[in-house]
C-alpha cells in the first residue's frame, strides 16, 4: 500500500511542478472529510495543494428553517420522532432535539425501517421520520414510504430533507465559488447514481470529476488523478472505485426513488435555494408527507447566532476563519451543524486538524 | 440554557467524554471534594493504620444484559476489579447492590448471580457484603448493579501521573474496541459475519505480575468508556506532556475495524472492559512486552507509542498508516451509552 501512497504523491508532486500554481479541489462527502482528516492526508500533501469539504455532509447542508421545524414537533405529545443520531444535537433557536428529549418522545433510529416499524408498535402516536441524507439514504426513506402506504400505516410520516448532490456542485460553480478547480466526487452517492451522472459537470464546467474511495490509498490516487489532468490540460470524467461504482449506478434504487419522489425547489445552508434539489413526496404519497400534516412551513430560516457554517459548506472559508469556532463552538457545545454532525467540516477540524 | 450548559442531564453525561468530566468538575467536586477524591483516579488510596488500601465503586446498566463473551455479572465484577488493578493494589474483596426491576425472570437472576461468583473466584476475591432492592416496572430496566472494592496496595509501587518523562513508553495489552462493538452490534442486531466477542476480564492477575516484577512502570489506567482516546488524553491533561502514538501499531481486529466502519465509529473511541494502557519507562517496555506476552491476558500486547514534548496545549497525537498527523481528541461521550 504503501508504494501506491509513494507513487500518487510523486504524481501530485509533479503536476504541481508544472502547474504552477495552487490547486483547489472540493470533496462533496462527509465520508471523504473525514476518511482525509483520520488519515493526516492533508499532512503529506504538498501546501500548493489546498483541499475544501463541500457541502457533503446531510445534516449540514440542511436549512435552519428545516431544523426548525423538526424543533416545532417537538412540542408535540402526540409525536414520536424517529432520527438518524446525528440530527438531535443540531441547535436550533430554543435547544436541539437533545436538550428537548424529555419535553417530546425523540428516539434515534438506525434507518428508516427502524422508524416505520416504531410506528407500528406505537399506534397511539404519530412516528415522524426526520429523513436527511443524499441519495444513499433517500431509497431506504422510499422503500419506508411504500411499505407504510401497502400496509396502511397511517401514523408513519416523514419530514423529507433528503438532497441532491449534483445540483449543490452546479450552484458551487455557477458563482458562488470560483476556486474550485475540480471535484472528488463522492463514492457512496456514485454507488446510487452511477459515476456517469457527474458528466454533465464536466462537460458544461470543464472541471475533473474524479470518484474516489475511502480508503487513505484511494483517495490520493484519486487526487493524483485529479492532479494529473489539470496539468495535463485533460479534464475527465474517472471513477477510480471501479470496483463498487458503475457508470448507470443502482437502476432499482434510482427507479424507486422516482416512483415516490420528486425534485423541488429547495433551501440549503449556506447556499440558499437551488432548484431541483430537494426531495418531496409525489402527490400519491402526499399523506406520508409531515410538512402538509402538521401545516409545517418550508420556508429558509434565520439564524442569527454568529455562525459560519453557509460559508464553511461552500469551500468559501476554513472553519478555524469562523471567531466561534473551537471557542463558543465545539463539539461539546455546538453552535452549528458542522461542529455537530461527525461528518462534518468543522468537527473533522476540531477533532483531527492540528493546533499549531 | 444558560451558557450552553444543559438544564437536564443528557446521556452523554454518562460517557466516560468531555461531559463525564464537566459533571464530575462542576456538580460533584463542589460538593464532595476532599484528598483522597481529588486526584480523581480509578480508586482511591488511603491508609488505614499500616495498611495502605485501594478502594473504589461503579455501577452497571448494559445493555443487552447478556452478550457474546460476557453479561452484566461479569462486567460487575471485572470492572471494579480493574479499576483497583490499575491503581496497583492486589483486590481482595467486592461489595454487590443489586436493584432489580419488577418482572425480572429468576431464571435470569439466577444466570447473572452465577457469572458474578464464577468470575470472582476465578479473579481471587470474594463477595463480602451485599444488598438487594426491587423497583417498579419501568423504573429500571431489568437489573442495574453496582460493585464497591477494596484492595491492598502492592508494597514499593509508586504510580502517577507526574511520573511521566519524555520518551517513556505508552503500551496496551491487546486489541481494542472488542466490548463496545460488541454490545452496539448486538443491540441493533446487527451481525457480523466473523465474531465480536467483549474483551470483559479481570485484568488483576497481570497488572499485579507485572508490578511485581518490572521497575519503572509509571502509570496504568484501564480503557473503559471513551476508549482509547479518553485514557490517552486523560494522561496528556493529567501530565502536562504530550502522547504521540502510531496508527500502523495499534492492535485492532480486522471484524472490529469492519464493524466500526459500517458504524461510523472510531475504533479510539470505543469502550474496552479488559484493557489497560500503561506508561513505562524506556528501559522497561521489553520487560512488560515479554511478561504480557506470556500471559493469557496479554497475548496481543504492543507498544503503541511514546510519551513526547508538549506544545502549548498537550496533545495525543496518531501518526497515520500513511506517514500523516493528526490528533486525537477527548470523545464527546454519546457515542455509545449504556455500554456498561
Amino acid at each position: 500500500m504503501l508504494d501506491r501512497i509513494v507513487n500518487a504523491q510523486h504524481q501530485i508532486d509533479d503536476a504541481c511542478k508544472q502547474l504552477d500554481r495552487p490547486v483547489t479541489i472540493m470533496e462533496v462527502c462527509g465520508t471523504h472529510t473525514v476518511a482525509i482528516f483520520r488519515s493526516g492526508i492533508r499532512s503529506i500533501l504538498p501546501a500548493s495543494v489546498k483541499l475544501l469539504s463541500g457541502p457533503g455532509c446531510p445534516v449540514c447542508v440542511t436549512d435552519q428553517g428545516y431544523i426548525d421545524a423538526v424543533l416545532e414537533l417537538t412540542q408535540r405529545d402526540d409525536c414520536l420522532i424517529a432520527t438518524y443520531g446525528d440530527m438531535i444535537r443540531v441547535p436550533g433557536r430554543h435547544g436541539s432535539l437533545e436538550t428537548l428529549a424529555s419535553k417530546a418522545d425523540v428516539r434515534v433510529v438506525l434507518s428508516s425501517e427502524d422508524a416505520l416499524q416504531l410506528a407500528k408498535d406505537n399506534p397511539g402516536k404519530t412516528v415522524v421520520f426526520i429523513a436527511v441524507g443524499f441519495e444513499t439514504t433517500a431509497p431506504a426513506t422510499a422503500v419506508a414510504v411504500k411499505e407504510a402506504a401497502g400496509q396502511d400505516v397511517e401514523n408513519f410520516c416523514i419530514l423529507s430533507g433528503h438532497k441532491l448532490v449534483i445540483p449543490a456542485m452546479r450552484a458551487l460553480l455557477s458563482g458562488m465559488n470560483d476556486r474550485i478547480d475540480a471535484f472528488l466526487c463522492p463514492g457512496h452517492v456514485s454507488v446510487i447514481i452511477g459515476f456517469g451522472a457527474f458528466g454533465e459537470i464536466v462537460d458544461e464546467f470543464r472541471r475533473p470529476c474524479v470518484v474516489g474511495g475511502f480508503e487513505p490509498v484511494q483517495i490520493i490516487e484519486a487526487l493524483a488523478e485529479i492532479c494529473r489532468q489539470l496539468a495535463s490540460g485533460q479534464v475527465q470524467l474517472k471513477s477510480i472505485y471501479s470496483a463498487v461504482v458503475t457508470e448507470k449506478g443502482n437502476t432499482a434504487a434510482q427507479t424507486i426513488v422516482a416512483e415516490v419522489f420528486e425534485p423541488v425547489d429547495g433551501y440549503w445552508r449556506g447556499l440558499g435555494k437551488i432548484p431541483a434539489s430537494t426531495l418531496a413526496l409525489r402527490e400519491r404519497y402526499r399523506r406520508f408527507d409531515a410538512f402538509e400534516r402538521f401545516g409545517l412551513a418550508d420556508q429558509p430560516g434565520q439564524d442569527d447566532s454568529g455562525c459560519r457554517c453557509g460559508e464553511v459548506l461552500c469551500g468559501l472559508i476554513d472553519p478555524p476563519q469562523c471567531v466561534l469556532f473551537a471557542r463558543q463552538c465545539t463539539p461539546q457545545h455546538p453552535i452549528g451543524p458542522c461542529m455537530v454532525s461527525s461528518e462534518g467540516t468543522c468537527a473533522a477540524w476540531f477533532k483531527y486538524g492540528r493546533r499549531d | 440554557m444558560a451558557n450552553g450548559t444543559p438544564e437536564r442531564i443528557l446521556l452523554a453525561h454518562g460517557g466516560g467524554g468531555q461531559l463525564t468530566n464537566q459533571l464530575i468538575r462542576s456538580h460533584i467536586l463542589p460538593h464532595l471534594g476532599n484528598e483522597a477524591l481529588a486526584p480523581l483516579g480509578d480508586s482511591a488510596c488511603l491508609e488505614l493504620g499500616s495498611a495502605s488500601i485501594c478502594f473504589t465503586t461503579d455501577s452497571y446498566v448494559v445493555k443487552p444484559l447478556f452478550f457474546r463473551g460476557g453479561d452484566i455479572g461479569k462486567l460487575a465484577v471485572c470492572g471494579t476489579i480493574n479499576d483497583l488493578a490499575v491503581a496497583g493494589s492486589r483486590p481482595l474483596a467486592l461489595t454487590l447492590s443489586l436493584i432489580v426491576e419488577e418482572g425480572l425472570e429468576v431464571h435470569t437472576l439466577d444466570r447473572i448471580l452465577e457469572s458474578i461468583g464464577q468470575t470472582a473466584r476465578q479473579a481471587g476475591v470474594s463477595v463480602v457484603a451485599g444488598d438487594t432492592k426491587t423497583v417498579e416496572r419501568g423504573s429500571a430496566d431489568g437489573i442495574f448493579i453496582n460493585t464497591a472494592g477494596i484492595g491492598i496496595r502492592l508494597p514499593g509501587v509508586e504510580l502517577g501521573l507526574d511520573k511521566f518523562a519524555v520518551g517513556d513508553k505508552v503500551f496496551i495489552n491487546g486489541t481494542i474496541g472488542d466490548h463496545g462493538l460488541t454490545i452496539i452490534s448486538q443491540r441493533e442486531g446487527i451481525r457480523f459475519e466473523s465474531q465480536l466477542e467483549s474483551d470483559c476480564a479481570p485484568l488483576a492477575g497481570l497488572t499485579c505480575m507485572l508490578l511485581e516484577n518490572v521497575q519503572g512502570i509509571r502509570f496504568m489506567r484501564d480503557a473503559t468508556r471513551g476508549g482509547l482516546a479518553a485514557v490517552l488524553n486523560e494522561m496528556v491533561e493529567g501530565s502536562r506532556l504530550g502522547i504521540e502514538i502510531r496508527e500502523a501499531d495499534l492492535p485492532i481486529k480486522p471484524v472490529v475495524q469492519g464493524a466500526a466502519d459500517v458504524l461510523g465509529f472510531d475504533v479510539l473511541n470505543v469502550a474496552n472492559e479488559g484493557k489497560f494502557v500503561a506508561v513505562v519507562a524506556p528501559e522497561a517496555a521489553e520487560k512488560c512486552l515479554e511478561l504480557c506476552h506470556a500471559h493469557e491476558l496479554g497475548r496481543s500486547a504492543r507498544v503503541i507509542g511514546e510519551v513526547v514534548e508538549s506544545r502549548d496545549l498537550p496533545l495525543v497525537e496518531l501518526r497515520t498508516k500513511i506517514g500523516g498527523r493528526r490528533i486525537v481528541q477527548m470523545p464527546y461521550g454519546r457515542e455509545l451509552p449504556r455500554i456498561c
